[in-house]
């Protein structure tokens, strides 16, 4: 017995350096609590051990002023490039809202959009989507007394342009990278950094190199949008299998005919996945592209939130969603579409749905020459709640306001006040120790000295107070949210049924984009740390649901039954059996729900945090593009951290369990 | 078996797994023994293969999994590189050819089916047929026609315009043995291509094989590590293990004369009265006068036991041309069908 307990004491060895420092900090020399400021370069304006701020922006500058093609700028270079932008996107703002200039053809009609939505969604699955489609277009149509038609469309524009061109950046990378080695080897580090770079940090970059408005935010959703189709670009080609390649090899393909003929369409699910996915990063940047001047819901939304007018801001963020879960639902289909069996017979019998399309377009414009109401729904025919839901809001917040002030006060001063002055007494050195013993113990040196690399730069960055704060945020939420989530997956893995259902939430509330999840939060707390806290909680408690139900439910069913046969009580299945199994994804989870916390905490920072987000957003609105990347990159690099941590662990686990080799 | 002219032959082929296996190889005088392979931490998958595929043969490549097998028919095809040995197709050298005479020699003279059917999931029957004409740039007009003749051919009319995943798994290799026939290749390989089937469809399946064999006479090479289906489709077998061929011929001499043990123990359990003819057990005589019945040499001893067993009496055996060569009798045929294989196990 004794034994077994100083074994448990040893096998957290890695714990107790870091305690010990921390203990200690009042006989720490000063330059072990906080991180000196800078010695390099010129003591002063930096504030960082080394000065990377500086260096960025000397970098941006060159770039910005010194003619090194010869004849242009770089910055010459890029914002012709983006220029080329408009090209594409004038032509989708004709079609969509604005209607052509050097042909006599206005706006597609609303009426032939509702259609062509409706034909696509019997098309790609049946009514059920078809019936979300509509929907969705009879929405934005009717609450457009503020004018969500026009902006919705501005909105699809963009998407319509960055969607596209993500893919065909994403699909050429990716290709690439599965083909050459070094190219695979170039790639993933700056796929992993743009991952999981907090986007404001590159939008100052892109308002330098691109200017602003409607093209820069095509840019930047783009620049966000196209990592995960590389990813599965590589991953389709090389899950290939061998037997598809040799058979194609065999029936005498060359190169082409490899790649076009049997590669691409072997990966194809993989490759409509990658759609999806750049569908849904494509949408969560409405709201964050409109930053840099990208005009349509995401500006009108950002506009009423800061002059909170809260009803209007939930009218858009309803249409937001909305296009959001359709365009999600829409593109899953796409991925799970197998090829058909066509009919025999005339045109409409084997095409019938490009037929009745074709019949929609007609019929439509037909009836623009009857009734302009056919055109845009004329204004008398839109409503808008936002007045009721106004009124609601104020309600609710002012019948709430005495126990919610209590409530989130009590919050402030007994928990996340003394757990935040936690957090900013632990000396630097210590984290640093922290995470190299855990390394050590986990992946030994290798894995310790990058883990700690990355925790000293943050440090030399000089942003070393604002990043445990957002540590602290972060840390807090990640409890809650875990606390939340584990049990309620627990539950919902119980049953088919539930498992479904609670699946299908977490798979809704992911499509919502981030900026959303802002509104009940300052609806219920106002402005303050409780109201990041609970926004990053909602959504930072969807992953750890998610991968604690995939593990739960994953347990094969012969141990399952193994456990009752030997005469475990349900408890004792779900403790001893099923809880263990699924621990390497429930840290998966964990380290996904990080993640999706440092998203949620950097887009916070718009309604006043004083952690890392507040200084980007302070970048961004001096235009500083130095001070924007460099916390970003110590943002990306909390969450590498993190994820080199976890994600060893979890595979150490796995490998214990003989589930990978 | 007639032995007509060669069409594929190997020559000393290796095909090592390791770092820089042709250095290796070289320095050990291509003749490293098993234990120094295993030293120097080399993988043989083909161990000094040779090997001649004669014309409208049908060889079958037996051995268990990871035997070498596979390696060596890839080999063969250029799927893999061999590290050393030579290869000869048609009389010229395979492992000279360049990428472009390669695939014009894979479009126009190679067929070759799979364990798991490797159909493009994104065509239909008629599309994965036509596949290899269109990589050969055949128009769509004739090549839809080729390949409706051999939709016909594998008993697969009606199903042209359905997807691989509405098919049974019989039915996604029929479109396999299709499309590896579609270019009317010059030599067959089929790799274990009924191993994914129920036994009962695989038996069907090389019923429809021996079927096809018949009708177009081909020049093959199928692996396996099936004995009984070695035995019902092989003209010779060729078996392998551990990269190494240990012993080619007929069913019948890999039986009555196994080359080592593992051969041995790998046909101790097939039902030998199947497959011994009544020249290899027959007792020779002299004798001018028939006695009893006459049955013929190339006779398998299953066809008459029955008649020998039920009749008491000895049988004449008769060769091609008619003479009497030997006899048999009952207590042979019992010894073969009862007795012999205990002894052996």
């Amino acid at each position: 017995m004794h034994s077994s307990t100083w074994d448990r004491i040893k096998n957290y060895w890695f714990i107790y350096p870091f305690f010990l420092l921390w203990g200690i900090t009042p006989i720490l020399p000063n330059w072990g609590v906080i991180p000196p400021k800078s010695c390099l370069g010129g003591c002063g304006t930096i504030e960082g051990m080394i000065p990377f701020v500086q260096w960025v922006n000397n970098l941006i500058d060159i770039l910005r002023n010194y003619e090194i093609f010869g004849f242009f700028t770089f910055r010459e270079f890029t914002r012709s490039i983006a220029n080329l932008i408009d090209i594409p996107l004038d032509f989708t703002e004709a079609l969509l809202y604005k209607g052509f200039n050097t042909i006599p053809l206005g706006p597609m009609p609303w009426v032939m959009i509702l259609g062509l939505v409706i034909i696509l969604g019997l098309y790609l699955r049946g009514v059920n989507l078809a019936i979300l489609g509509g929907a969705c277009v009879l929405y934005l149509a009717i609450f457009s007394l503020r004018g969500i038609w026009t902006l919705s469309m501005k909105t699809l524009a963009a998407i319509a342009v960055s969607v596209p061109l993500a893919v065909i950046i994403g699909i050429l990378l990716g290709i690439l990278g599965a083909k050459f080695k070094v190219v695979e080897k170039i790639l993933n580090p700056i796929l992993n950094i743009l991952q999981s770079l907090p986007h404001f940090s590159y939008l100052i970059l892109v308002a330098i190199f691109c200017g602003v408005g409607a093209k820069a935010g095509v840019i930047a959703t783009i620049i966000f949008a196209f990592p995960p189709m590389t990813r599965l670009t590589i991953l389709g080609l090389k899950e290939l299998s061998s037997e598809i390649i040799e058979a194609g090899r065999m029936n005498g393909c060359n190169y082409w005919q490899m790649l076009f003929k049997v590669e691409l369409p072997g990966a194809r699910s993989s490759l409509m996945l990658g759609i999806n996915q750049v569908i849904m990063q494509c949408l969560a940047m409405v709201v964050i592209a409109s930053f840099i001047g990208q005009p349509g819901l995401g500006h009108d939304l950002l506009a009423r939130l800061q002059n909170l007018r809260l009803g209007q801001a939930f009218e858009i963020g309803v249409a937001v969603v909305f296009i959001a879960i359709t365009l999600d639902r829409y593109s899953q289909a796409l991925v799970l579409k197998e090829p058909e069996r066509t009919k025999e017979g005339a045109f409409w019998i084997r095409n019938p749905y490009l037929f009745s399309a074709l019949i929609i377009v007609i019929l439509s414009i037909f009836l623009t020459f009857l009734s302009s109401a056919a055109i845009q729904l004329p204004k008398e025919y839109t409503i808008s709640i936002s007045g009721y839901l106004d009124w609601g809001i104020k309600f609710i917040t002012t019948s709430l306001f005495v126990p919610l002030g209590i409530f989130r006060d009590f919050l402030l001063v007994y928990f996340f006040m003394p757990t935040k002055a936690m957090f900013q007494s632990m000396p630097w050195i210590s984290v640093i120790v922290l995470v190299g013993c855990a390394g050590w113990r986990l992946g030994k040196f290798k894995l310790a000295l990058t883990v700690m690399f990355f925790v000293f730069l943050i440090a030399a960055s000089g942003y070393w107070v604002r990043a445990m704060i957002t540590l602290y945020m972060v840390s807090v939420a990640m409890v809650i949210s875990i606390g939340f989530g584990v049990p309620i997956a627990i539950w919902a893995s119980r049953k088919l049924s539930t498992t479904k259902l609670i699946l299908n939430i977490c798979d809704t509330f992911q499509t919502f984009p981030s900026f959303i999840y802002l509104l009940p939060a300052v609806m219920l707390f106002q402005i303050s740390d409780v109201s990041a806290i609970f926004a990053i909680v909602v959504y930072a408690s969807i992953p750890i649901t998610r991968y604690t139900i995939f593990g739960l439910r994953n347990v094969p069913a012969q141990i399952i039954e193994a456990a009752k046969m030997s005469g475990c009580s349900e408890g004792q299945i779900l403790w001893k059996v099923r809880m263990p199994l699924a621990f390497p994804e429930i840290l998966l989870g964990i380290n996904q729900t990080l993640m999706f916390a440092l998203f949620m905490v950097m887009i916070a920072g718009f309604i006043g945090t004083v952690d890392l987000s507040q200084e980007i957003f302070r970048a961004l609105s001096f235009n500083d593009g130095g001070k924007g990347l460099v916390i970003g990159l110590c943002v990306s690099l909390i969450g590498l951290t993190a994820d080199r941590l976890l994600v060893e662990w979890s595979n150490i686990k796995k490998r214990e369990f003989g589930l990978i080799k | 078996m007639p032995k007509n002219s060669v069409t594929i032959s190997c020559k000393n082929v290796w095909k090592l797994y390791g770092s820089n296996p042709l250095k290796y190889l070289a320095s050990k005088n291509f003749s490293p023994s098993i234990a120094e392979l295993k030293e120097s931490q080399y993988i043989p998958a083909v161990f000094d293969a040779s090997i001649d595929v004669f014309e409208g043969e049908i060889l079958v490549i037996m051995g268990l999994s990871g035997s070498g097998k596979s390696s060596l028919v890839r080999c063969m095809t250029r799927l893999i590189e061999p590290t050393s040995g030579e290869i000869y197709f048609e009389g010229s050298d395979l492992l000279k050819a360049t990428e472009k005479e390669l695939i014009e020699i894979r479009r126009h003279k190679m067929g070759m089916v799979f364990q798991n059917f490797a159909l493009m999931p994104h065509r239909n029957v008629l599309d994965n047929i036509a596949f290899p004409l269109e990589v050969q740039g055949v128009n769509r007009d004739q090549r839809e026609k080729r390949a409706l003749e051999i939709i016909d051919l594998v008993g697969l009319s009606g199903r042209e315009k359905y997807y691989p995943r509405e098919l049974s798994g019989g039915q996604q290799q029929r479109v396999g043995l299709a499309r590896s026939l579609a270019v009317e290749p010059n030599i067959w390989f089929l790799d274990e291509p009924f191993s994914a089937l129920d036994p009962l469809i695989r038996k069907e399946m090389q019923n429809e094989f021996i079927r096809l064999q018949n009708l177009l006479n081909k020049t093959i090479v199928f692996i396996t590590h099936d004995f009984d289906e070695a035995i019902r489709l092989a003209d010779r077998i060729a078996i392998m293990y551990e990269g190494r061929i240990v012993q080619i011929g007929s069913a019948e001499e890999l039986i009555t004369n196994p080359a080592n043990d593992y051969v041995a123990e790998f046909t101790k359990d097939i039902p030998r009265a199947k497959l011994l003819s009544v020249g290899s057990i027959m007792k020779p005589t002299k004798k001018i006068k028939k006695s009893g019945f006459t049955i013929r040499k190339k006779d398998k001893i299953s066809s008459v036991a029955p008649k020998i067993i039920s009749s008491n009496s000895i049988a004449t055996v008769l060769d091609d041309s008619g003479k009497i060569c030997g006899e048999l009798t009952k207590d042979q045929i019992i010894d073969i069908l009862f007795i012999d294989k205990e002894n052996n196990a």
